[in-house]
């Protein structure tokens, strides 16, 4: 059912864990629904140095949190925001419908973290303004 | 690649190498058509007859009251829409209990659409209906009532014999979907006054593909599939001769030394509960403690996600399953482990390993060791684990 990627991301996730001092942190997702993402942003310069993440869910949400954090460790706050929820499943070899809820708990895992860090810092990030940390990534299939 | 452990016996068992045996001539060499009027016909008419004979005296029933379905499932179609529709003149009302089988539960449905009302009993935090709850819920209209045996989730065995009193008492039919129990334990389907009873042989080490319908004689329904004359005029369709025969041998082989295979069963289930209690922490057992089928153990594992677990034990060679929405192809966790009470997200977390005769002491060992990894490793991951030690 799933592939090869995602088993792999599965077994061996990057990048998990917290991080203390953490510049922005998102938490998205709902224990009813069977998944919860946390997401731990540090940023120096507008880039993001380092990201940690903590999943509860399936395989494939674990798996997803796993390849968001890649995708966006060493990238800037511009580049990060254009990371899709398509880009996250893309990377992963693809999701099977279903689970493509879980890529779009990614994305808004990313931007739930930013959109902290920019009010922490007072600092604009285009693209978050009609952002809405709450929605349910369950409506997106 | 690693030595499977299987533990997934509630939802199906490997076809035992005797039953298999017997099946197979009736492929290629005894494959006649029992309405065939020749020799050849008539062995498989003689191989069909003594299947059924072999299945009616192990539920004490008469052969007459056996007849051979596609499973499980078809048999509880069968039941319902055959009652249904048989006495709408008598009643439109059927009880049932939420945490019934779909076969069940998909087919009161269908006929809600079609103008029956259906009463769905609540279950206590054990998985048991509440005996009080049947007696009021019996109205005139009432013509029929339907209780799973032993649940397939959480393996509850329900308090039938009282089911089957109250339900001749009021002059109600009374089905029951015993695809869990007919194989596991003991089933007199005259001691506990069951009017019709579904079974399904790959619960039972024999072939998928087939069950059987007990219906009592006297009882008024009309048939599901329609056709020719086969089993009675009841359930048209040429008979699956093989399936049937293997059903026969596998019921038999069942019931030999059932006391002695359920009391390694049940130590084999006593030593995996208090294995995984004794190493893994805020976990909870589901379903009854002593009122259940020797081979069920169901848990829940707080702070982790059913389909993570199942995945991981795979990587480990061991086959389980899961009331974890992820692995059911919706969002909801399972009816059943809502149904006792628990919250969504401790739904969530559920494992269900059945053990069947092939499993050994060492296999159940082994699986509390994985185990106790594999939760350690996922709740590492948990944000919920993290949130909870803060608490304490």
């Amino acid at each position: 059912m799933y592939s090869e990627k995602v088993m792999e991301h599965f077994h061996n996730p990057r990048n998990v864990g917290e991080i203390e001092d953490a510049d922005g942190i998102g938490e998205v997702g709902n224990p009813r629904c069977g998944d919860i993402m946390k997401m731990y942003l540090k940023i120096e310069d507008d880039i993001i140095v380092d990201v940690k993440f903590k999943t509860f869910g399936c395989g494939s949400a674990i798996a997803s949190s796993s390849m968001a954090t890649e995708l966006i460790k060493g990238k800037t706050i511009e580049e990060a925001m254009n990371i899709t929820n398509k880009a996250v499943a893309k990377a992963l070899d693809g999701l099977p419908p279903i689970k493509m809820h879980c890529s779009v708990l990614a994305e808004q895992a990313i931007k739930s973290a930013l959109l902290d860090y920019s009010k922490k810092n007072g600092v604009h990030i285009e693209g978050l303004e009609n952002f809405d940390p709450t929605e349910d990534a369950h409506d997106h299939h | 690649m690693k030595k499977l452990i299987y533990m997934d016996n509630a939802a199906t068992t490997p076809t035992k190498q005797e039953v298999l045996d017997e099946m197979l001539p009736y492929f290629n060499v005894r494959y006649g058509n029992p309405s065939s009027i020749y020799s050849l016909g008539s062995h498989s008419r003689t191989a069909v007859e003594i299947s059924r004979e072999a299945i009616a005296n192990t539920i004490n029933a008469k052969a007459r009251e056996i007849f051979f379905t596609a499973g499980g499932t078809e048999a509880d179609n069968w039941a319902l829409k055959g009652v249904a529709y048989a006495n709408r003149d008598k009643g439109n009302h059927i009880i049932t209990s939420k945490i019934e089988h779909q076969g069940i539960l998909h087919t009161c449905g269908y006929l809600e659409k079609q103008g029956f009302k259906v009463t769905y009993l609540d279950v206590d935090e054990y998985g048991v209906i509440d005996l009080e709850q049947l007696e009021e819920s019996i109205t005139d209209e009432t013509i029929l009532i339907s209780i799973m045996f032993a649940n397939n989730e959480i393996g509850t065995i329900q308090p039938i014999k009282e089911v089957g009193r109250i339900a001749k008492e009021k002059n109600i039919y009374f089905h029951t979907d015993a695809v869990q129990a007919i194989g596991h334990i003991k089933v007199d389907v005259d001691e506990l006054n069951i009017d019709m009873l579904s079974m399904a042989a790959h619960k039972f080490y024999g072939p998928k593909g087939i069950g059987a319908l007990y219906i009592r004689q006297g009882v008024k329904i009309d048939p599901l599939i329609i056709g020719g004359g086969q089993e009675r005029n009841r359930r048209a369709g040429t008979e699956n001769v093989p399936g049937i025969v293997g059903m026969g041998k596998a019921i038999e082989l069942a019931y030999e030394d059932l006391n002695e295979k359920n009391k390694r069963l049940i130590y084999l289930r006593e030593r995996l509960v208090k294995g995984i209690f004794d190493n893994i922490d805020h976990v909870r057992l589901n379903g009854h403690p002593t009122k259940r089928l020797p081979n069920n153990v169901n848990i829940c594992f707080e702070f982790i996600e059913g389909e993570s677990l199942l995945l991981s034990l795979d990587m480990e060679g061991i086959a389980g399953s899961s009331g974890s929405a992820c692995t059911s192809g919706t969002l909801e966790p399972s009816h059943v482990l809502l149904g006792i009470g628990l919250p969504h997200e401790i739904a969530h977390g559920s494992l269900r390993l059945s053990l069947g005769d092939y499993n050994t002491e060492d296999e159940v060992d082994y699986v509390v060791e994985k185990l106790t990894d594999i939760v350690a490793r996922l709740r590492a991951m948990s944000p919920l684990y993290e949130q909870a030690k803060e608490v304490r």
